[in-house]
């Protein structure tokens, strides 16, 4: 293993430029939200780490975070990360299969115990749950996540699978799947949520956590708040026409070929917060919104039981028969009990009414004041 | 419900179906038992028309006369001011019309967002003072009940909520959304059993004292 170089000695040996590596280092200053000045420094402490040990590891998952992570735009960027850092075990990456694959994953765990970044996609069924429902080499995720946190310095989950669940864990979740953050309580777990994650925001925290030594600041659901800290819908290039309100109703109409808001097709931005409006995807081609489709929330928990896809955020879910049979069983009696005690009150009132005359009034009103 | 998402979740389905049911239902039986009180046999000759004065009052009615203005132009002015404010919000937002639209299968146009969102926060401003009118006010205060401190929070807490939701003044938006949604299902069970019932009953009022004074001959 070639942990113990330097990054500025490994990329000397690949050949890459200076001109190229600061290039490198400007790009992440900027994903990263920090001043162009920071580039320099970025680079100053780069060049300093040592190549730390990162153990991927791969649990109910589709491997769509590894095949985001491969195409980060600026293949610069993604050869650079494959380089600053030593991956040691990923199992669709890495050429060893079988028990040479385990052995890699056991000797690098031992070799750099308390200091390795253990990398999370994919949720994983909870203790309780068969561990029969996702293995590797006959070990079962749970108990290699744990082996692996243990002597992990953070870790990170990659995918709204392993920050949030995902889909393994919609309804009715039936291998019990829960996300690392379920079962990781001592370490720090960033998530970085998305199905897939932005290629650059996975290599940008981990360039973040290798030039900091710490996590980036976090959001309530740990997910670093440069990428997750404002929402799809506050970046939105087409928020103009949210505020103008002026809506596509449907995917072909005179709205939709203007490029208007999506909200009413069923538009997940408002909820969501990610950097796809900003950082865009395939090079910065694209996103989601702006080819025409609503945002389906994707790195926000649960997004796959938040309602339909197609239908407004502030639509109600569909209403249940039973639920609201019985509802309404209650409001009536609520409603029937309510018209009952004013019904009793009146008779009451009738029956304890005492006529008086208005002389009969002023008589037992004289004297006083 | 135990993470944001899943409040949302929680006040989207199940929770919303509860409130609107209770309220629906609750309405309905309150109408129910207004109508069966009835109207006491008149035996007198009519004088007039009873259909055209109860209308005519329902919303003449609308507008103080100038007695109660002269008297309590504070309640009067800051009463309309809210009350617009507060039927602006609910009916002309536009997420507003798509929960309409859902549920009731109507929708209208609606207002850009910044002016709803201007009137949201003079609403907000307008339903504090009353408050502090209510509070302030020796009068008010004393003849206030507990339903009517009750009646205020669930009026305002919705409009706050929206505008602490919609300015994202609580995270996570999830969290912030789904408390507005909530607060409006406890105003929509509150609804049917309190004097909120006068989003109904007072055109029905009105209708009813215009129409017995048109029968007397009395102009309405």
């Amino acid at each position: 293993m070639a942990e113990r170089k330097t990054l500025n000695e490994s990329l000397r040996e690949r050949g890459v430029s200076r001109r190229g590596f600061l290039k490198f280092c400007t790009v992440t200053a900027s994903l990263m939200a920090l001043p162009p000045s920071m580039a320099p420094a970025i680079a100053a402490a780069l060049e300093r780490a040592r190549r730390p040990s990162v153990i991927w590891l791969s649990f109910q998952e589709c491997t769509g975070c590894t095949e985001s992570l491969t195409r980060s735009f600026s293949p610069t960027v993604e050869d650079l990360i494959l380089d600053v850092i030593s991956l040691d075990y990923h199992h669709t990456l890495q050429a060893a299969a079988g028990h040479q694959a385990e052995a890699a994953r056991e000797q690098a765990m031992k070799d750099n115990h308390g200091e390795y970044i253990l990398i999370v996609d994919g949720s994983l069924p909870g203790p309780d749950m068969n561990p029969g429902y996702s293995t590797i080499a006959g070990i079962s995720n749970y108990q290699m996540l744990m082996e692996g946190v243990a002597g992990a310095k953070a870790v990170v989950a990659v995918g709204t699978c392993a920050a949030f669940g995902g889909l393994p864990a919609a309804g009715p979740n039936p291998t019990g799947a829960v996300a690392v953050m379920d079962l990781v309580k001592d370490k720090p777990v960033i998530n970085v949520s998305g199905c897939p994650p932005i290629p650059e925001v996975i290599t940008g925290v981990l360039a973040h956590y290798l030039v900091f030594g710490t996590p980036p600041e976090l959001d309530e659901y740990n997910r670093p708040k440069v990428f997750f800290g404002q929402s799809i819908h506050d970046r939105c290039y087409r928020r103009p026409f949210y505020d103008k309100g002026l809506f596509a109703e449907t995917f072909d109409d005179e709205g939709a070929r203007k490029g208007w808001c999506l909200y009413r097709l069923g538009c997940k931005g408002p909820s969501t917060y990610n950097a796809c409006a900003t950082m865009r995807w395939n090079s910065g081609t694209s996103w989601p919104v702006e080819s025409g489709h609503p945002c389906l929330g994707c790195s926000e928990p649960r997004f796959w039981d938040a309602g339909g896809f197609y239908e407004p955020l502030s639509t109600p879910l569909i209403a249940e028969g039973p639920t609201v049979a019985v509802a309404g069983f209650a409001g009536a009696v609520a409603g029937g009990a309510l018209a009952a005690m004013a019904k009793k009150a009146t008779a009451a009132a009738v029956a304890q009414r005492q006529p008086v005359k208005v002389e009969e009034l002023e008589q037992s009103l004289e004297g006083q004041p | 419900m135990s993470d944001p998402m899943g409040f949302l979740l929680w006040v989207k389905g199940p929770a919303f179906d509860w409130a609107l049911a209770i309220f629906a239902l609750g309405m309905f039986a309150r109408l129910v038992e207004i109508f069966m009180l009835g109207r006491q046999v008149n035996y007198a000759e009519p004088k007039g028309s009873e259909w055209g004065p109860g209308f005519k009052t329902v919303f003449t009615r609308t507008f103080a006369d100038p007695g109660t203005f002269a008297r309590s132009p504070f309640d009067v002015v800051l009463g309309w001011i809210w009350h617009i404010g507060f039927l602006v919000a609910l009916l002309l937002f536009i997420p507003h019309i798509e929960l309409f639209k859902s549920v009731l299968g109507l929708s209208w146009p609606g207002l850009p967002n910044p002016v709803v969102d201007a009137i949201t926060a003079i609403t907000v401003l307008g339903l504090l003072l009353a408050l502090w009118h209510r509070l302030s006010s020796p009068v008010k205060r004393f003849i206030s009940t507990p339903q009517d401190y009750l009646v205020w929070a669930v009026t305002f807490l919705p409009v706050l909520t929206g505008y602490l939701a919609y300015h994202r003044l609580i995270n996570p938006y999830p969290l912030a959304l789904g408390l507005h949604i909530l607060t409006v299902e406890v105003f929509l069970v509150v609804f049917p059993f309190t004097k909120l019932t006068h989003v109904f009953t007072a055109f029905i009022a009105r209708w009813y004292n215009g129409a017995i004074f048109g029968r007397k001959g009395i102009e309405s």
